[in-house]
């Protein structure tokens, strides 16, 4: 089995943050902790007034068609979390384009993703319909001009 | 009608290549089975008993001639010459090969269509009154809103894996011709005191093992925070919607374990939040897409009056027409179920008739209902009886709108993998009979709903007398339900008493309108007549 730590693709400048993500259970129960792992039904508004000091979140995905990571992060972004959220587990390439535009800016697949495979998933939407935090501007606002429209 | 710009042109283009190099990826041995079926279910591919079947999208129910016509060419080309209509108001193809299934994508994306998200756990497409923009009733046009749904829904990020599918319909009058209450989201654009446009949901309706009857979340939303709404909706559903068993895992569950008020006081507190978050379109959006649906060219004072000499075309003009709100003009429904034939087919031939009637007669138009027929929204008068000579040459001429034999009917276990037992013979028969016996005739408007599984796929919940197929112990059993309504008098048929077989069950329909015609009063329809007398006499006349 292949460490899945080798087969992170991160989309970020800064150092990563060296700590192992904590449980939500541990985390709420110390202080110090920097990094995080919330699971598929934990309510990642518990994070938000500890959101100054997490420098990474990682949102589990046990199973890929598990999809209430992709709120998770959403809820993280609109709440102001700028640190890394990083998708983890059952995580694969047609579902990287969805989950970066819901706010994930790394990825740990379990297994590891074809580099190519993911430069296309990347790139093959021209635009985007609804708004999200990643701020690009959705069809209907290149229709009528600014941000959202 | 809706056209698309570059955008979303592109949009559709892109989703052809991605499916193109999915499919490779899936015969390179890169994607396994289970992690392709999803992805092939999102471009509306599903494998049945025989052969992969595709589903093909049509935004609330409206088609053009040109469009129209593709879908004959597909019928063609990739599949045995006929296409089947569903309760969705969608299109199937029931004999495709994988290996076409990229072509069929490129072909369709030519005529601005697509299969996109019409399978799998996310936003279908969204279904609509299939008299909009026609009927003399309705507060404004609902398929501009339905537009602006379907576009923010199309590959939305965050509810691309629901717990489950999920389905809207959205409609703009009292009258409600598209089952909005059983959609998980039902929408109807209201005008309120002073006059403005809103948005009154619905959510958590459904059929399926559990039908429920969706409550009344919110009875006004502006329409400058729809799609905030919406996404609120959803968001609460992603995060909260059971996904522990797949039949517990549609957001009416969730509604109805939270119960409606709590839902509810988890969506305002949602909403709040994300009206901060500004994703809401700009109105500007909603008035460029209005422009797509503003009334054709009616001919002012076109002639009210209909030549009703030939006593056929008279009764078809009185069944399968709809005033309309335009003075001189009708809606025209052509029915697809001719007696002893498949609810919902059509042939290649008869599709690219009906498109040369779609241009010739109602403005380049045509609609697919959710009771699976065609509707020509503006059709002169005067043209009226020409139209019907057409379609009556072509075996498209049914009188039967609304009657006995305008069976909404599933696939079933002729087709469908999921199926307990054969749904189409059933609709054949039932049709047959009351065809041969001329009872048929004097019934009046009786809504009969058929599925092969629980899975409700034929309605026949909201049936006046809906049939559930279902396998006993190998054998077809059929249940009879009656009372069920898909109106705006929404409600869910409740079952006689112990299941029929196949020849049973269309004997104990004929018993149950026996019942019906021998208790009706002046003008009653099957459905008042049940709901005045109740279950007892006809569980008498069916048990004894």
């Amino acid at each position: 089995m292949v460490d899945p730590a080798q087969n992170t693709l991160r989309f970020r400048d800064d150092a990563p943050a060296g700590d192992p993500a904590v449980t939500l259970e541990a985390f709420t129960d110390q202080s110090n902790a920097l990094a995080v792992r919330i699971e598929p039904g934990e309510d990642a508004r518990n994070l938000l007034p500890h959101l100054d000091r997490i420098r990474l979140v990682e949102v589990n995905f046990p199973t890929f068609g598990d999809g209430r990571g992709y709120s998770a992060a959403r809820v993280l972004r609109e709440a102001g979390y700028t640190g890394e959220l990083r998708a983890v587990g059952d995580v694969l390439v047609d579902q990287i384009a969805f989950m970066k535009r819901c706010g994930f800016d790394a990825f740990q697949p379990d297994q590891p993703l074809d580099a190519a495979d993911v430069d296309n998933a990347l790139t093959r939407w021209p635009e985007v319909y609804q708004p999200t935090t990643d701020a690009r501007v959705p069809i209907w606002g290149l229709r009528h001009g600014g941000d959202n429209g | 009608m809706y056209k698309y710009d570059q955008w979303d042109q592109a949009m559709v283009d892109a989703r052809v290549a991605e499916f193109r190099d999915q499919c490779q990826r899936r015969i390179d041995g890169k994607l396994t089975e289970d992690q392709f079926k999803p992805l092939r279910l999102m471009n509306g591919l599903y494998l049945q008993l025989h052969a992969y079947m595709l589903r093909v999208a049509i935004p609330y129910g409206t088609l053009s001639g040109t469009q129209m016509r593709a879908l004959a060419s597909i019928a063609d080309k990739f599949d045995r010459k006929y296409a089947h209509f569903t309760t969705r108001q969608n299109v199937q193809y029931n004999w495709i090969k994988l290996e076409d299934a990229g072509d069929i994508l490129a072909d369709l994306a030519k005529v601005e269509m697509h299969a996109i998200q019409t399978s799998g756990n996310c936003i279908r497409n969204i279904s609509s009154d299939h008299f909009a923009g026609a009927a003399a009733d309705e507060v404004v046009d609902p398929r501009p809103y339905a537009e602006l749904l379907r576009q923010w829904s199309s590959f939305h990020p965050e509810f691309s894996y629901l717990p489950r599918k999920f389905k809207f319909a959205v409609i703009a009058s009292e009258t409600d011709r598209a089952a909005m209450r059983l959609h998980d989201i039902g929408i109807n654009i209201v005008r309120n005191d002073a006059g403005e446009l809103g948005a009154a949901f619905y959510v958590g309706g459904g059929m399926g093992r559990t039908p429920m009857i969706a409550p009344l979340v919110r009875d006004f939303v502006p329409l400058d925070q729809l799609i905030t709404y919406a996404e609120a909706c959803l968001r609460v559903y992603n995060r909260y919607g059971r996904r522990d068993n797949k039949y517990k895992a549609r957001i009416k569950i969730l509604v109805h374990e939270l119960g409606a008020e709590e839902y509810t006081r988890q969506v305002e507190e949602e909403f709040a939040l994300l009206l901060a978050q500004n994703i809401e379109p700009p109105i500007a959006e909603l008035e460029r897409i209005r422009t797509y649906f503003e009334d054709p060219a009616f001919e002012a004072g076109a002639s009210v009056k209909l030549d009703r000499s030939d006593p056929d075309f008279a009764v078809w003009s009185d069944r399968n027409t709809h005033p309309h709100r335009q003075s001189g003009y009708v809606s025209a429904v052509i029915s697809l179920k001719p007696v002893g034939g498949i609810p919902g087919d059509a042939t290649a031939d008869q599709m690219r008739l009906m498109a040369e009637l779609t241009e010739q007669y109602s403005f380049d138009e045509c609609r697919v209902t959710h009771t699976q027929n065609i509707v020509l929204p503006h059709v002169r008068k005067a043209d009226l009886f020409a139209l019907w000579q057409r379609l009556e040459a072509a075996g498209l001429g049914t009188p039967n709108l609304d009657q006995i034999g305008d069976i909404i009917a599933c696939p079933g276990l002729d087709y469908c993998s999921l199926a307990n037992a054969r749904s189409i013979p059933i609709a054949q028969q039932i049709s047959e009979r009351f065809n041969a016996s001329g009872k048929g005739d004097i019934l009046g408007e009786l809504k009969l709903k058929i599925s092969g599984c629980i899975n409700a796929c034929g309605h026949h919940h909201a049936g006046h007398i809906g049939i559930l197929g279902v396998d006993k112990k190998g054998v077809e059993n059929y249940q009879l339900s009656l009372g069920g309504s898909e109106a705006e008098d929404t409600s869910l048929g409740k079952i006689t008493g112990r299941g029929f077989d196949e020849a049973g069950i269309v004997d104990a329909v004929e018993t149950s309108v026996d019942v019906y015609l021998a208790q009706r009063q002046d003008g009653e329809r099957f459905l008042d007549t049940y709901r005045r007398i109740g279950m007892e006499p006809f569980k008498e006349a069916l048990y004894g």
